[in-house]
């Protein structure tokens, strides 16, 4: 979708700021919003930068940097803490040699924590984009990378 | 649309929210009508008042299951004599560590979600619906559009329902990654497109809540559980749980269980049973050390505390919490300094930042719990500070997330003093 | 009428109205709250949590700032053991949030947060700092952000948005890591910022403040090579005596023109006489809109706006630009006054005008923008070089070690230092409305005033309006006055629909200032200023106005038409046209 679909998606009232911010990052492939962009997002609604602006920095799913084409988002919260996330994030950081809030140099992840996703019973649990992954262990996470770097070199 | 394989226990005697999950397909509302659905919608747009309806769910003594147990029909009727535009406001922003019970609800069962929330509507003089899922529920989301939609087809949402003249429509909103927005204010804030900051309270927002329009902020569980009361009648839910908790409450066992999963069980069931028989005990067998109940918002409690019913007051006198309902079970060798960090760090990043209590608060125990660790310049009154801190954080905070760093902390610092206060020995 | 209730405060009994805040009742029992983010021209947004109280029955402390007494008997201690721990632990926390910068820091001596550590009598913390760094920004040429100070207090971006209604800033990131602050980390010179420095005014501590030129009007006032002049706005008279414990609204003009005269000075005059040229060149032009409107029907040169704000101007360019070609050509005093200096002033005088540095004196932080505007150079140099504020000009007097309140009166000097009643009340909001009256009713009508007070466009409501009636003019001329951008949109957006609607709209002539009480509060005025404190200093200059001056309407003031006579012809000549008119620029929103 380019920035004229959605807003033709929806109605210019402030409600829709956090829905129309969703689809946009969604879709413009750097999973990202900029400065132009949110500029014509706070025309569109009738709001000032520094407002929107002051929305895109508060909520942790929005980022004005680009970032990668999948983004991992493992939960650290109490649950998933419990049966193992931390070591996965480090496991995370040495495998894809990024930190946190980092993008591998080809682009393909950007790996960020997350508070409680709400699988927790099949914790230790991470999101990659819209999937939930459950009960993983290093294994696990090696061959779901794997799995979507060679999804991507056959695209 | 599954996000992942849940495991869902109930006891089918008592299963109200969980009964269709797993058992009927979400996507099609066929199944759902064919399961009595939307039967208590038409018994109450054909044979009630919308007053009739407030005091049948006044009458079961059905409490928010969100966390804080306000009496919804209470709730309810705060909202009913006001005059203009209102709104029913569902809160699915479950974000409460080890909870997931809302989302179980709305991809297994979306449509008994809405039918709650239309009934919940017709009570109380509301048209318009929203419904504020966080964004990462992407299967919840999709799947409560869907069902919207199919609801709206086959005439159970829109204008003049069933002919009775009454009209609702419900539209589902995003969060974008905040705890804090499951707070009914700041969770109104979100929706109106802004910052999620907690607002003052008063005014509560049944009175003024979206755009300053009185607004009945829900909990998904709690609208799930309004069909069958309506249709069943507040007297046969009040036959469940207990005489202050009546109904059933969906909790999540947790960490070192055999089989962990979700639950709806009825309140006064014990923590014991919920851990040994639906959890199927502690994995490796090995011996259970401490529970977390209620979620990061919650309390530690010790297994001398097992014994413990699962109902409000009964938590309540033992200074814990129900919260969500999310139970972490923690083994013998679980470092209990490790997981109340790990707490604090949760806090730290879901403060919204508007007040100072919470804002530097919750960075500032964790920079102490920093120093014990690492014992760095310690001058031996380091938990005093920090319980003095989370305590003032109680009393100043302007909203529930600030106020709760004392429950871990206290809770923790009562029961494993001994191994808080050697830390890094 | 609400309903009267009892209840105890301290165990003092006291009866207040049932909604009274709790802050307003412990007032009463003769007992105060220590606030922080509290301000008493600001709704309040509980942000600090040191105004709790104790409340009998109630599970936590509340917030006395936004708890109303909602029923008889409540119960209420404000410095119990619970409230004073409370309030000391979280004191304690902002402490650990904010550097220990005091002894540099711009609000030392009048920050609210030292006032509030020395109140609450904090001698030692068990807290680390735990603050963060951020960079400051000197992007703007009036005003500069420290955030590193910031305790977010949301005063700033609540002025800034909900009574100025500019939103050039907001409060950024989440957590611990929230601070107000600029998207895309932007410098404040790059927003739509209008530089009202209303911000200023309310922040508590020392996280924003005006980009200060006082060290290059020493070293100008230290070069003997430079001739420097100085002008005074009227708002600077009424108020600078507040920074030496004097009553705001102390009218102190003799005083002050003696201070700069002592700093070194070489010539010290006075924005009033310009304020007067203003009217001529004003009134001339409402004239003229008027006369074109009543030959032609042609209305859309009506309403004639006020442009002296520089505020208002880039408020205006931002948001209005439907009614740039409504606005006044006309320049402020201050810019006006810094076009003659380098010409009029140079050429009488026989300096070189190369050597003088054109200095003034204002209660207004958009004045340091104005008088960098690329088109004030008008004069063949920068007309204004510097601005200062109120502030700046109060610490200068400070520094030279000079006794304000012992200063005898002195007149300020020819031929750019007379001023008549009429000038000097431009300072606050309906001043420069009744000025133009003055004038415009004489020279329409050609008949004396019957009333010099024209008290229908005076006070501190928000928005005015009048009707007045002029002999020798066929219509009422309808006149509105607004102060506060926030106001200035009420009526702004009824003349946009008015015109988009009818081609006109029913108002004349409107005035426009961007601060809340005219330039009696503006962003470079004392510390402190409040509604109340602003309405006591135009009090101060209305009492100037009717008491002590020789003449109370700009016409009649002798400098004025010797500047006419000798050098610019008449008002609105070709001459006057180049000098003293200006135009504007249509500016993004984003």
């Amino acid at each position: 979708m380019n920035i004229g679909e959605v807003f033709n998606k929806y109605e210019p009232k402030k409600e829709n700021l956090l829905l129309i911010l969703h689809d946009i990052q969604g879709s413009n492939g750097t999973q990202s919003i900029d400065e132009e962009t949110l500029k014509k997002v706070a025309e569109y609604l009738d709001m000032s930068l520094s407002q929107v602006y002051g929305v895109v920095s508060f909520y942790t799913m929005y980022s004005t940097k680009p970032r990668g084409k999948y983004i991992i988002r493992i939960c650290q919260s109490p649950t998933c803490h419990l049966m193992g996330s931390k070591s996965l994030l480090e496991h995370l950081k040495e495998t894809l040699k990024i930190d946190v809030n980092e993008t591998t140099h080809d682009k393909m992840f950007t790996l960020e924590t997350s508070s409680c996703l709400g699988v927790c019973s099949e914790a230790p649990a991470m999101m990659i984009n819209d999937t939930v992954y459950g009960n993983l262990t290093e294994e696990k996470v090696n061959s779901i990378l794997e799995k979507l770097r060679s999804n991507h070199e056959n695209d | 649309m599954k996000t992942i394989n849940d495991n869902i226990m109930l006891d089918s005697k008592y299963a109200i929210v969980l009964e269709n999950v797993g058992k009927i397909d979400p996507m099609k509302i066929s199944d759902y009508i064919e399961n009595n659905g939307y039967e208590a919608l038409r018994k109450a747009l054909s044979d009630m008042k919308p007053n009739e309806v407030v005091e049948s769910v006044k009458k079961s003594g059905l409490r928010g299951r969100g966390g804080a147990g306000f009496p919804t029909g209470l709730k309810w009727s705060i909202t009913v004599p006001l005059k203009g535009e209102k709104f029913i406001l569902c809160n699915a922003d479950e974000g409460e560590p080890g909870t997931f019970k809302d989302r179980l609800i709305m991809e297994g069962d979306p449509h008994k979600l809405i039918e709650g929330m239309i009934l919940a509507g017709y009570a109380v003089g509301a048209h318009k619906g929203y419904i504020y899922i966080r964004g990462e529920y992407k299967n919840s989301i999709e799947t409560m559009k869907h069902a919207i939609e199919e609801a709206r087809k086959n005439g159970y949402l829109g204008e003049n329902i069933f002919n009775s003249g009454f009209s609702f429509d419900i539209k589902v909103n995003m969060g974008a990654g905040a705890y804090v927005c499951g707070e009914e204010t700041a969770l109104i804030e979100s929706l109106e497109g802004k910052r999620g900051n907690p607002r003052i309270k008063p005014p509560f927002p049944g009175i003024k809540g979206v755009w300053n329009k009185p607004t009945v902020v829900n909990n998904v569980e709690t609208l799930a559980n309004i069909p069958a009361i309506i249709d069943k009648g507040a007297e046969w839910f009040t036959s469940i749980g207990t005489e202050k908790s009546p109904g059933t409450k969906v909790f999540s066992i947790l960490g070192h269980v055999n089989n962990p999963g979700a639950v709806e069980a009825p309140f006064g069931t014990t923590l014991r049973e919920l851990i040994y028989e639906y959890g199927k005990g502690i994995k490796g067998g090995k011996e259970i050390k401490a529970v977390l109940i209620g979620g990061a918002a919650g309390v530690f409690l010790p297994k001398s505390k097992l014994n413990l019913k699962m109902d409000y007051e009964t938590l309540k006198e033992n200074n814990a919490v129900l919260g969500s309902g999310a139970i972490l079970v923690m083994d013998e060798d679980t470092d209990i300094f490790d997981m109340l960090v790990n707490v604090m760090e949760f806090f730290k990043e879901e403060s919204c930042g508007q007040c100072s209590p919470c804002r530097i608060g919750n960075p500032m125990i964790l920079n102490i719990l920093d120093k014990i660790k690492r014992k760095k310049d310690l001058k031996g009154n380091e938990w005093e500070i920090i319980l003095k801190t989370a305590s003032a954080m109680k009393e100043t905070s302007l909203c529930a997330l600030g106020q709760s760093a004392i429950m871990p902390i206290s809770s923790a610092y009562t029961y494993f003093k001994d191994e808080l206060e050697n830390q890094g020995e | 009428m609400s309903e009267m209730v009892k209840i105890k405060i301290n165990n003092v009994d006291v009866e207040v109205e049932k909604g009274t805040m709790l802050l307003d009742a412990i007032k009463k029992a003769g007992f105060s709250v220590p606030t922080l983010c509290y301000h008493e021209d600001l709704k309040p947004n509980g942000t600090c949590g040191i105004c709790v109280v104790e409340v009998k029955g109630s599970p936590t402390l509340k917030r006395s700032c936004c708890t109303p007494v909602d029923r008889d008997g409540m119960e209420i201690n404000t410095f119990s053991k619970k409230v004073k721990e409370a309030r000391e632990t979280v004191l304690k926390l902002i402490l650990a949030d904010h550097p220990d910068d005091c002894l540099t820091c711009i609000k030392n001596q009048n920050c609210e947060l030292q006032s509030l550590a020395e109140q609450l009598d904090i001698n030692e913390t068990e807290y680390d700092k735990i603050f963060n760094e951020y960079e400051a920004d000197y992007n703007s040429s009036a005003i500069i952000r420290d955030p590193r100070k910031c305790i977010k207090c949301g005063r700033c971006v609540q002025v800034c948005q909900e009574v100025q209604t500019v939103f050039a800033i907001d409060m950024i990131n989440r957590g611990h890591d929230t601070v107000m602050g600029l998207p895309f980390e932007m410098g404040l010179g790059e927003t739509v910022c209008v530089n009202c420095g209303q911000c200023i005014m309310v922040c508590p501590v020392g996280a924003i403040y005006e980009k200060s030129y006082e060290k290059e009007v020493w070293n100008a006032l230290n070069d003997p090579s430079k001739h420097v002049i100085v002008q005074e706005a009227p708002a600077v008279r009424v108020a600078i005596g507040e920074e030496f414990g004097m009553e705001p609204g102390t009218v102190t003009s003799g005083k002050m023109h003696s201070a700069l005269k002592r700093l070194g000075f070489d010539k010290v005059f006075d924005t009033n006489f310009s304020a007067d040229l203003t009217i001529m060149e004003e009134g001339t032009e409402l004239i003229h809109r008027v006369k074109h409107a009543l030959n032609t029907g042609d209305m859309s040169k009506l309403p004639i706006i006020t442009s002296c704000s520089p505020g208002w101007i880039k408020f205006l360019e931002t948001y209005y630009p439907i009614l740039i070609n409504n606005v006044s050509t006309a320049k402020s005093p201050q810019q006006m006054f810094g076009a003659l200096s380098k010409t009029y002033y140079a050429k009488k005088e026989n300096i070189d005008p190369a050597s003088i540095v054109s200095v003034s004196i204002m209660p207004c932080t958009a004045k340091k923008f104005e008088a960098q505007r690329p088109e004030m150079n008008s004069s063949g140099y920068r007309d204004v070089d510097y601005v200062l504020t109120t502030r700046e000009f109060a610490n200068m007097i400070k520094v030279a070690g000079i006794d304000f309140p012992s200063l005898p009166d002195l007149n300020a000097d020819s031929p750019m230092g007379e001023y008549t009643g009429a000038g000097t009340i431009f300072g606050a909001t309906g001043g420069v409305m009744e000025a133009a009256l003055r004038t415009g009713y004489e020279l329409i009508s050609g008949e004396t005033l019957p009333k010099v007070d024209l008290t229908e466009v005076r006070g501190m409501e928000g928005v005015r309006e009048a009707d007045v009636a002029i002999p020798g003019l066929p219509f009422t001329l309808k006149v509105a006055v607004a102060h506060g951008l926030g106001n200035a949109r009420k009526i702004l957006d009824k003349v946009v629909e008015q015109i988009e609607k009818d081609g006109k709209s029913e108002y004349h002539f409107i005035e426009i200032m961007a601060c809340p009480g005219g330039c009696v509060g503006g962003g470079g005025q004392p510390y402190g200023s409040t509604l109340a404190i602003r309405a006591k200093r135009a009090e101060g200059l209305y009492k100037e106005d009717a008491e002590m001056l020789e003449h109370r309407k700009s016409h009649e003031n002798e400098q004025v038409k010797e500047v006419y006579k000798e050098f610019l012809g008449e008002p609105y000549s070709e001459k006057a046209h180049k000098l003293l008119h200006t135009n504007y620029v249509k500016r993004s929103k984003y």
